[in-house]
């Protein structure tokens, strides 16, 4: 069994998933994708995988490899199709919308002024986000018109042209906390809150995590939800709203777990690293995401030998460095 | 209590920073004296450059 896994910057998680994968007996090559060069035409090295685990930090990269490394008929943990749903906000939404999962109301425009009616259809307080993005970065609570103003004039003319879409969501009352489940092959064997008093729950932002049990309805909410993105391995967010129950805010498919292990006493770490293990083992086609998606043909991964057997192996095409842990 | 026996010099400050283990390549580390975040470039011998600053596409 031999596992690679991609990353950019080696974090605790890394390093705990590292030794878990070697705990389990597995061969696992840590691979820092700065260091790649991928020839789309040729499997080449990654032929002796028999499944990428992605843990890039960075979405760009993850895309760019998972992208030419699922094309190539690796099987990528998790598959293209779960990381493109889960890192665009309104991919996930649309996503949620088409699998009937209670999520909060949004309204999206591409223009500033349509962006601004669409606010004010919510109401204030409303949250704007970035479609693209994660710890809570630029995430903003508007108070009223001109705040609301404010911001989408500053994203019109300092940033990006992704920054121009207006993805307005409605503002949920929530009790000082946000809950986190995470799934893991279709189960949702962890959950923890995170508290705050200010509005953003991100433990990124200063929010203090504390084990949370799983109930019958947190955990058929955020297997749904996982279910619906196609992931193998996710972290849903939800929020508690006091009108309409739970709500799918995101679903992360690079999830951080460092400090929910001690938390949860769920050993995180250990079960993605089986259930990667199960995938690789079994060959195991992807989870299909609910509608809406054009898929390829199922390219699945193959055994290596029948890999090797159908491709060219050789130095030709992805120029690795890693060390093999044993 | 683990006595820590891998060293390494901040390139910030040229403190010394200790690892309870071998690090590997791409790990990241933080200094104790001057707080910055640093990478290891190359783990024969273990040398640490200042980790890049976050990006807009970094995240979960």
């Amino acid at each position: 069994m031999r596992i690679a896994m991609t990353y950019t910057r080696l974090r605790v998680e890394e390093r705990m998933l590292i030794d878990a994968f070697v705990d389990l007996g597995v061969d696992v090559t840590p691979i820092d994708l700065r260091h790649v060069i991928f020839n789309p035409t040729q499997l080449g090295e990654w032929a002796q995988y028999d499944a990428v685990f992605d843990r890039s930090l960075s979405l760009t990269n993850t895309l760019t490899s998972v992208r030419i490394l699922e094309s190539l008929g690796v099987r990528c943990i998790n598959p293209l199709h779960a990381i493109e749903a889960c890192s665009d906000k309104l991919t996930t939404t649309l996503a949620m919308l088409r699998a009937g999962v209670p999520t909060p109301e949004v309204r999206v425009a591409v223009d500033t002024e349509s962006g601004l009616q669409g606010i004010e259809q919510l109401g204030y307080p409303c949250v704007i986000k970035p479609t693209v993005g994660s710890w809570g970065r630029l995430v903003s609570r508007v108070n009223d018109r001109d705040a609301a103003e404010a911001i989408l004039e500053h994203r019109e003319v300092l940033g990006s042209a992704g920054h121009h879409v207006v993805y307005a969501q409605e503002h949920i009352d929530k009790p000082e906390r946000d809950i986190r489940v995470f799934v893991v092959g279709g189960r949702a064997i962890a959950a923890i809150e995170r508290r705050s008093e200010h509005w953003l729950t991100n433990t990124a932002r200063g929010a203090v995590a504390a084990g949370l049990e799983v109930s019958d309805e947190l955990a058929d909410l955020s297997q749904r939800a996982v279910h619906a993105v196609g992931a193998d391995i996710a972290a849903v967010d939800l929020l508690e709203c006091p009108r309409q129950g739970l709500l799918v805010n995101e679903i992360n498919h690079s999830m951080e777990f460092r400090n929910s292990t001690t938390t949860t006493g769920v050993e995180i770490h250990r079960l993605v690293a089986e259930h990667t293990v199960d995938i690789a083992t079994n060959h195991a086609s992807q989870p299909q995401p609910i509608g809406g998606y054009i898929q390829p043909a199922d390219r699945g991964c193959g055994a290596p030998a029948e890999r090797e057997s159908e491709r060219e192996v050789g130095s030709v095409g992805a120029s690795l460095r890693g060390d093999v842990l044993t | 209590m683990t006595t820590a026996t891998i060293t390494a010099t901040c390139p910030e400050c040229d403190a010394a920073i200790s690892f309870e283990r071998a690090p590997l390549n791409g790990e990241i580390a933080r200094c104790n004296d001057c707080s910055a975040e640093l990478e290891v470039i190359s783990t024969e011998p273990i040398t640490l450059e200042l980790a890049p600053e976050v990006e807009e596409d970094w995240g979960e």
